[in-house]
């Protein structure tokens, strides 16, 4: 091995038993072919980065050069059905000059990629498009690149230009040399070079072009590999058996009961998590139905139907974001205070395919072959359970069905790490339908109280927000696999929730990364005011109570709740003043990208500028109406405007969505295909949502779990027409696009029955039945 | 364990296992087709879906001895990634997937259907793949690649 390697790298490596052979073997669909030696040092580079999630600031861990010019870009950063990995690709071309059939990317591999955390919260954009990760390095690489060949041919860089592969005179593009022939097969020996040029998008060939998905043929000709088809010589197939009730513990397994079952290998039994391991997949799942499991009662749950007045109730964690101090006494003196409240129910990530992971656990060392967005982390994790050292656990990132947040992929994991460490064999396990669902990491419940006052020209000039929201668990982290379900099966506990009353006053500027203040206010603390908005009396406080079951990010984690509410409220503000609710909105903001955004959408819907509800409300039959709803995602990750048209039928509490207008500005746009499908996708997510999606619980269990007990709209359902505008702000910094439109679906949807109808929704979904409450009560 | 002799994607497989193991996991364990996926295990969402006899098939649900001497095509059996059938392009035409997870149910569900009704309807479309899941809510493009392969099956 080489000289390249740190001592600590040696000997992870020689722990884990790695070898360039078990790694390309190990790596999937993805066939890496470059120069060996290229590999060999990335990988030492790899393996001697800390475990923060903060990337590399070495050249060589994110890019290397063969002999032949092919170009090896590793990411941590990873495609799940988003488009990233095309997106990556176009990144890497543009920025190192290379055409895309010659590079290979390689995402998520503990054991060569860098540690970038976790791939969510649209934040893969933010992070390696901008001006560090893998832009910088591939600016880093080119200028490096540039550098040598001048020294080569002794002219001056600036008398040179790098082009498809090669470094060529630009008074004499015949004369030039290939990328291969500058550095091929060695190291580049750099840091990452913060005073690197990214090009400018004006510049850009390959970046800021719809370059169709590379994986789309493999896919829609059934050959792509998912995690799901992953084989590994010697697999057995494990299955679970979760417990009948929430808090139910085990008081005894009768391995009897399937002792004389066709394959079986073997029943694991770890505190309370139970698992099946068998030779076949139907084998293993008839094992574990068939096994018998003696649990005790769970923890009586308490009524769904009191869901939101028993979240009040509880020991809480308060959290004041912004509290300008006077929201009080001006509430009391104001001659107009309008209060609302709003209902948003824990909903589901539903993956379409039941979670999948492969282990291959020897001894002192791991493999683990998984979906999970947090190949470090999960590394981490998997390793605290499983009683090892870290480094001596590799997590290869192969994609699962689309997840949407954390889904069932992480706990899956250490389920076949568990299995596999029990029989000293490599186990496969995927979960069947009803564990996926009744166990998963739910979007978390929220109800949340808006108040404000109305001043005598009609402005709002108090804003008083306060939810009550409830979680438990949630992303593992490097620390807590009792986050998700068999970490705490086998006794990890989940990240505790300390109460905490009354919250602390605000120090720091206010950081709207969850969506937690509306758009309108000014968000001032100290002397800071990171607001979007004018309202500049303003109190944002939040109280997080422990939830029954596990909860973590769902796309637009928590910033949907949030924006419902506030999204529904400034209609209802507007409504009271008689209003246009573009107008309000835009009289309210202090945000000239959100404003233009909001203008856009208007425009392209030929928004007629008038209050609602419409004129001329009809109380029989199918009433239509238009609303709007927006938001700066993240509080700077997207900024984002939607138009719905709806039509209500007052007989049945039917709403149909019958146009979608979006406008989006995400700053300069990578693939702008790959945008629109990552915002039509939303949208229509976002409809099933709003519309139908709640997940439901008896007094002991969850009860929806499968496509018959939770709603979600089908293929079958025909989206309605949407037209997207696609704000492309090529001197900004890059934004994320997969969840900022989600966020206003529903408040865009419910402003636009009140519209229709003057009748207002504050409880998420919009079911006929609830809806047909709604409008009955108002006749 | 019983031995059948499966006729898939034009070939012929011996496989000997339990009668009653669903179709899928035959096609999926025994000889490594990855287009059939297993989602929900009960027929809900169609991502095992593959066509026995000319019918859109749930596979997790369907025994394999009841499969008889029936030809089995898999999504993989539909086209190849060099020369794909021309529902397949219509897909990657619309670029109509983003995780891909629930293709076989979409495309199989959607192709069988145009073959027994070329001149079918958009809502009778719809109709067809009321029962058929994506929850990356591709439907807009899934539609719209539908139908432009209907159109040109049609021509």
């Amino acid at each position: 091995m080489s000289h390249h390697f740190s001592p600590d790298a040696r000997q992870a490596l020689g722990r884990a038993g790695f070898t360039r052979r078990s790694f390309l073997k190990g790596s999937g669909a993805i066939v890496v072919a470059f120069s060996s030696s290229a590999i060999v040092d990335t990988l030492g580079q790899a393996f001697a980065q800390g475990i923060n999630g903060t990337g590399s600031t070495q050249l060589d861990s994110w890019i290397a050069i063969g002999r032949d010019g092919l170009v090896t870009a590793y990411t941590g950063k990873c495609e799940f059905g988003q488009g990233l990995y095309t997106a990556q690709l176009q990144l890497v071309a543009e920025e190192v000059c290379v055409p895309m059939n010659r590079i290979r990317l390689v995402q998520c591999d503990t054991s060569v990629t860098p540690d970038q955390g976790t791939t969510s919260g649209q934040q893969s954009h933010p992070s390696n498009f901008n001006t560090a990760n893998l832009a910088l390095a591939g600016a880093t690489a080119r200028e490096a690149l540039i550098r040598m060949a001048s020294a080569k041919l002794g002219v001056p860089p600036a008398d040179l230009v790098a082009r498809d592969g090669l470094v060529a005179l630009r008074s004499n593009p015949s004369r030039s040399i290939p990328f291969g022939d500058l550095i091929g097969g060695q190291r580049f020996d750099l840091q990452l070079d913060r005073a690197a040029t990214r090009k400018h998008p004006r510049e850009w060939t390959v970046l800021g072009t719809s370059v169709p998905r590379v994986d789309m043929r493999d896919m829609v000709t059934g050959r792509f590999e998912f995690v799901h088809n992953l084989k590994v010589p010697g697999m057995l197939h494990g299955r679970v058996v979760r417990p009948p009730e929430v808090g139910a513990a085990v008081s005894s397994v009768d391995e009897d009961s399937v002792r004389d079952l066709p394959g079986i290998v073997k029943v694991v039994v770890k505190g309370n998590f139970v698992g099946v391991v068998a030779e076949k997949p139907w084998q293993a799942m008839q094992a574990a139905e068939k096994l018998r499991v003696n649990w005790t009662r769970g923890t009586p749950l308490s009524p769904q139907a009191d869901l939101y007045s028993a979240l009040r109730k509880q020991p809480a964690r308060d959290t004041l974001l912004v509290d300008s101090g006077d929201v009080d006494t001006r509430l009391a003196a104001a001659s107009t205070v309008l209060r609302s409240t709003y209902f948003h129910p824990y909903q589901m990530h539903g993956s379409i395919g039941s979670s999948c992971a492969v282990a291959d656990v020897q001894g002192e060392k791991a493999t683990l072959w998984s979906a999970t967005q947090s190949v470090y982390p999960t590394r981490n994790t998997s390793a605290m359970l499983l009683g090892l050292k870290a480094e001596s656990v590799r997590v290869v990132y192969v994609r699962g069905a689309g997840c949407y947040g954390i889904n069932g992929a992480d706990t899956v994991t250490y389920d076949a790490a568990l299995l596999s460490q029990a029989v000293g064999r490599p186990v496969r396990v995927q979960l069947s339908r009803k564990d996926e669902m009744a166990w998963e990491n739910y979007g978390n419940a929220f109800v949340i109280d808006q108040r404000i006052a109305v001043d005598a020209s009609g402005n709002i000039s108090v804003w008083d927000y306060e939810a009550w929201s409830a979680a438990r668990g949630g992303r593992p982290g490097y620390n807590n696999p009792g986050n998700v379900v068999t970490g705490f099966l086998v006794g990890a506990n989940p990240a505790p929730l300390v109460p905490r009353t009354p919250a602390p006053a605000p120090d720091t500027p206010l950081n709207n990364g969850f969506n937690t203040a509306p758009s309108y206010i000014a968000g001032r603390v100290g002397n800071s005011a990171q607001g979007a908005g004018v309202i500049r009396s303003e109190r944002v406080l939040s109280h997080r109570v422990l939830s029954p079951f596990f909860t973590g990010p769902l796309r637009a984690p928590e910033r949907l709740q949030n924006t419902f509410a506030h999204e529904c409220f400034m209609d209802e503000v507007a409504a009271h003043v008689k209003a246009d609710p573009v107008e309000y909105r835009l009289r309210h903001l202090n945000h000239a990208r959100l404003s233009a955004a909001i203008r856009a959408a208007a425009k392209a819907a030929n928004w007629e500028p008038r209050p609602s509800p419409r004129p001329g409300l009809q109380r029989t039959g199918r009433a239509a109406g238009r609303g709007i709803a927006c938001v700066c995602y993240e509080g700077d990750n997207g900024y984002v405007a939607m138009i719905a048209d709806v039509a209500v039928d007052w007989n049945t509490g039917r709403i149909e969505v019958t146009r979608l207008v979006v406008a989006q500005d995400s700053g300069p746009i990578s693939n702008p295909d790959g945008m629109r499908n990552q915002i039509e996708g939303g949208s229509i997510q976002g409809i099933s949502r709003a519309l139908g999606e709640e997940v439901t619980w008896d007094d002991r269990k969850i009860t929806s779990i499968d496509w018959r007990t939770y709603r979600t709209l089908s293929v079958g359902f025909a989206p309605p027409p949407m037209e997207i505008v696609l704000l492309n702000q090529t001197d900004g910094e890059a934004m994320g696009s997969g969840e900022a439109s989600i966020t206003i679906v529903a408040p865009a949807i419910g402003n636009a029955v009140f519209d229709a109808t003057g009748v207002r929704l504050r409880e998420v979904p919009f079911t006929p039945e609830r809806v047909l409450r709604a409008l009955r009560a108002s006749s | 364990m019983a031995t059948f002799t499966l006729r898939v994607n034009g070939r012929s497989h011996q496989v000997d296992v339990d009668p009653a193991t669903p179709l899928l996991f035959v096609l999926s364990d025994e000889l490594d087709l990855r287009g059939p996926k297993f989602g929900c295990g009960l027929g809900q969402c169609g991502a095992c879906t593959v066509v026995v006899n000319g019918q859109a098939t749930r596979s997790c649900v369907t025994p394999v001895s009841s499969v008889g001497q029936n030809e089995i095509t898999t999504l993989e059996g539909l086209g190849t990634a060099d020369a794909p059938h021309a529902i397949q392009q219509a897909f990657i035409a619309e670029q109509a997937a983003q995780c891909g997870f629930c293709l076989s149910g979409v495309i199989l569900t959607a192709k069988t259907f145009l073959d027994r009704n070329p001149r079918a309807t958009d809502e009778q479309i719809q109709q067809a793949l009321s029962g058929v899941l994506c929850r990356c809510f591709g439907n807009g493009r899934m539609l719209k690649a539908i139908r432009r392969y209907a159109s040109e099956r049609t021509v």
